[in-house]
């Protein structure tokens, strides 16, 4: 058996006393960890926990398993949304199929989850886009998945919005460049496995009765030619308006959740034409920004929405003492006074349904309305204590990310 | 159904390089055309550009006698099928093969009618109501067919299905496809690298090398009647051996001693050099096997036999021998580019399984002179190659298949109204 992985991999070491020699159906129960049907897959899928954190094991043929080590890898270093991959087990006895390992994706929820329950905070509507959001990072960086399905995304909750991940890499092929043809291939792939895994709720009685699989699987390629246009679309515009048309497109990119890498402009007799390359890694400003500030890595718009609580807990600071605060002390004060008495507050049954900084964002929100609904601010601490026990209790035991559920990482950290 | 047709089809990339390189073939309705070479021929770009998901640099792809070249893939309503071979657990196995049909937004009487009809050839229709969970990996497979075909579409496209299944599904998989395709009639393009497949699956077979057509013909005429060593060599497990030959009147001179043309052979390599002779395995036999009355057809040769291989049913001997520089250069690269480890200057002879032939000593062998083809070893060129016979080879081939379509159309338009009551 042979057993590839990249460095640095402290966790693949401490996966080495697993029974690789072993089908992966056949493994002892007490090895796995229980993770609620994620989706459907064509492959034999098991979770393992070690040393606090949880890993996707997934039997699939070598040339497949290699493939998808390899892109995953390659999608990592390039910052797009994907799992992370650990690595792969080949060459085991008796001709079995190789084993794929990739890092389980904490506070993460599944399509069943999120079309299921009636009163989720999520649109369909946001789910459909954040889909096309990633379906639009990929082609731009050259990415045909093949397999676009609910099944084959995670979502993860990102402040007020969700961001989607692919799971599964096995179809994709990668090309400098894609072809209209491959990027509509892959949309009306999208299309139809959404429509079917919606139908299959439906027949399943697990969809929410306001949702309509086939309204909802219609309305994707539109939703994504949209964004496609916003994003690539090149621009003729006279020169007397580029200064202001140039910023108004940035802006435009911007809001919709993608960086621009590249502006050329280029004038020609018609004009100015701007061409904008978008940049296809996540948007990572507020987070770098946050990160060191505070050490803390959370996602984009959770980063933005802490990053305003420190600034104003900075502006506070120096109020009160009557001088200026350097930016990194005020990073440090307000991990250990603010940032840390909340999310450590999380009583032990209700731990792991919310990261901290989803949890720290949930807070201030609360905070936001009961403020609102008193005519003046009640202030963390009472919307703390509300929150943990009105709020929190209500989202589903099932929703506890597995790396709680292992016992390891209490509070897990953010990753 | 359509037919499938395309004109001098180009395609390069960025770099300039072509990867399909003026490509002109013609799949008629119902055929069931493969697509082989080694990796790197352009059989899978070919492919892609019939679906769509390549855009053509130059010529005309034509299906149903509309040219397609500028129709997105969902526009040409092609099927690829075992794309997305994903099975819902909730959906019985009539909602998985109608789904397609129910996202379309298709009539309840004709989704039943489509759907009972592709379950009849499927044979799945005890099976309708019942969970995909408790199906076979078979039938699971069969399901993913059935909503290909409920579909309608004007052809079938497969791109390597079979490349990650196991030995046996893989061979269970081929004979489905083969009946399915011949029950149906439906067009077919099948891309592969497995020649095995290829052999066994095509009416016809289009046999691709760096870009470019070799021969577009039946599996046998293929077999029989190659145009060149690259065919020759890639077609055929194992391989056919090639031997350094000079000729000599109607003589070819070769290591395993003379061998005799006839006239029309001896014509086409008057006057030449060193030549290769190409020998398929089963030309050979033990000599001590051999009815007296057969042995004039061919010669017999004494070699020593380096190992043998006996496999129950059939028994290979392996015979090394002696090459100039320039043939043993030129099999080298012919072994590379056709992804082979085999072709050396050894040759395989199939020998009856009874024979008693041993390792290591010298044995008397018998050489089946009657189709052996006589190669340019510069050009590759097959110079005693049979159009004539070859083209009617495949001319046999397209008769079967043309009555079997008739048969398939006839049977399929029965009416099911029984069912869609």
């Amino acid at each position: 058996m042979r057993f590839l992985f990249r460095p640095p991999a402290d966790e693949a070491t401490a996966l080495l006393t697993l029974p690789w020699e072993q089908p992966l159906e056949e493994w002892d129960p007490d090895l796995l960890l229980h993770v609620p049907q994620r989706g459907i897959s064509r492959h034999v899928v098991r979770f393992v926990a070690a040393e606090g954190s949880v890993f996707a094991l997934k039997e699939i043929a070598e040339p497949l398993a290699r493939k998808e080590y390899a892109l995953l890898g390659e999608f990592a270093e390039e910052g797009l949304p994907a799992v992370s991959v650990l690595g792969i087990c080949v060459d085991r006895p008796g001709g079995q199929e190789a084993l794929l390992v990739t890092r389980y994706l904490e506070y993460s929820m599944s399509y069943r989850h999120l079309f299921s329950s009636p009163r989720s905070q999520h649109s369909t509507s946001q789910l459909l886009d954040t889909m096309v959001v990633l379906l639009v990072r990929l082609h731009l960086a050259g990415v045909f998945w093949g397999d676009c399905s609910l099944s084959n995304t995670l979502f993860r909750p990102d402040a007020d919005g969700l961001t989607a991940y692919l799971v599964d890499a096995e179809t994709v092929e990668r090309r400098p460049v894609l072809s209209a043809g491959m990027r509509r291939h892959d949309v009306d792939l999208a299309r139809e496995r959404v429509g079917a895994e919606l139908l299959d709720l439906q027949f399943g009685e697990l969809l929410s009765p306001d949702v309509d699989p086939i309204t909802v699987a219609d309305a994707l390629p539109g939703r994504y030619e949209a964004l496609w246009d916003a994003v690539t679309r090149e621009e003729v515009f006279r020169r007397d308006e580029q200064r202001y048309r140039v910023a108004e497109r940035l802006a435009w990119i911007n809001e919709l959740g993608f960086d621009a890498g590249e502006v050329e402009l280029v004038h020609t007799p018609e004009g100015a034409r701007l061409r904008v390359q978008t940049r296809v890694a996540e948007p990572g400003q507020h987070r770098r920004e946050l990160f060191r500030l505070t050490g803390l890595e959370v996602q984009e718009n959770q980063a933005r929405r802490l990053l305003n609580d420190l600034r104003s807990y900075r502006a506070w600071l120096e109020q009160e003492g009557g001088r200026p605060v350097p930016e990194t002390v005020a990073g440090h004060r307000w991990m250990a006074e603010v940032y840390l008495p909340v999310v450590q507050a999380v009583p032990r049954h209700l731990a792991g349904r919310l990261a901290p900084a989803q949890l720290f964002h949930e807070v201030l929100e609360h905070r936001w309305f009961l403020s609102e609904q008193a005519g003046r601010d009640v202030g963390t601490t009472a919307a703390l204590e509300s929150y943990l026990s009105s709020e929190l209790p209500r989202l589903p035991a099932d929703m506890t990310t597995p790396a709680v559920l292992a016992g390891g990482a209490d509070g897990a950290p953010d990753r | 159904m359509a037919s499938i047709e395309m004109k001098n089809i180009v395609k390069k990339y960025g770099d300039g390089f072509p990867a399909v390189n003026d490509v002109s073939l013609d799949i008629a309705d119902g055929e069931f055309m493969i697509l082989v070479g080694p990796s790197g021929c352009g059989k899978s770009t070919l492919l892609r550009m019939i679906v769509g998901l390549e855009d053509i640099t130059s010529g005309d792809m034509v299906i149903g006698g509309t040219r397609v070249n500028d129709k997105a893939p969902r526009d040409r309503n092609l099927s690829m099928v075992f794309q997305n071979y994903a099975l819902y657990p909730h959906m019985s196995v009539y909602e998985n093969i109608a789904f397609p049909l129910r996202l379309s937004k298709t009539p309840d009487d004709q989704v039943d009618r489509l759907v009972k009809e592709a379950a009849d050839v499927l044979e799945l229709h005890e099976h309708l109501d019942r969970k995909p969970a408790n199906l076979s990996g078979g039938q699971r497979q069969r399901v993913a067919m059935g909503r290909a075909i409920v579909r309608q579409a004007e052809a079938f496209l497969f791109d390597e299905p079979l490349s990650n299944l196991d030995a046996k599904l893989r061979g269970q998989m081929r004979t489905e496809i083969a009946r399915l395709q011949r029950r149906l009639g439906i067009t077919t393009v099948y891309v592969t690298h497995d020649q095995t497949e290829a052999m066994t699956l095509g009416d016809r077979v289009c046999v691709l090398r760096k870009g470019s057509i070799q021969q577009v013909a039946s599996p046998r005429e293929l077999y029989e009647q190659p145009v060149n060593l690259f065919v020759a060599g890639f077609i055929g497990s194992p391989p056919m051996n090639f031997l350094p030959a000079t000729v000599q009147g109607s003589t070819l001179q070769t290591p395993f001693g003379p061998i005799e043309l006839d006239e029309r052979r001896a014509a086409a390599v008057a006057g030449r050099d060193l030549l290769l002779v190409g020998i398929r395995p089963e030309y050979f036999e033990d000599a001590s096997l051999v009815d007296e009355a057969k042995k004039h057809v061919g010669t017999t040769f004494t070699a020593k036999v380096d190992v043998t291989e006996w496999l129950g049913d059939q028994q290979y001997a392996y015979i090394p021998y002696e090459a100039p520089d320039q043939i043993r250069t030129r099999l080298r690269d012919l072994s590379k580019e056709l992804d082979s480890e085999e072709l050396r200057t050894q040759a395989i002879v199939s020998i009856d399984s009874t024979s008693r032939i041993r390792e290591g000593r010298e044995a008397e062998f018998w050489l089946d002179t009657r189709k052996v083809h006589v190669f340019d070893p510069e050009t590759g060129e097959n110079l005693t190659r049979d159009a004539e016979a070859g083209a009617e080879l495949t001319r046999m081939a397209v008769e079967d298949r043309e009555e079997q379509v008739a048969e398939a159309s006839g049977g399929l338009t029965g009416d099911r109204s029984s069912g869609a009551a």
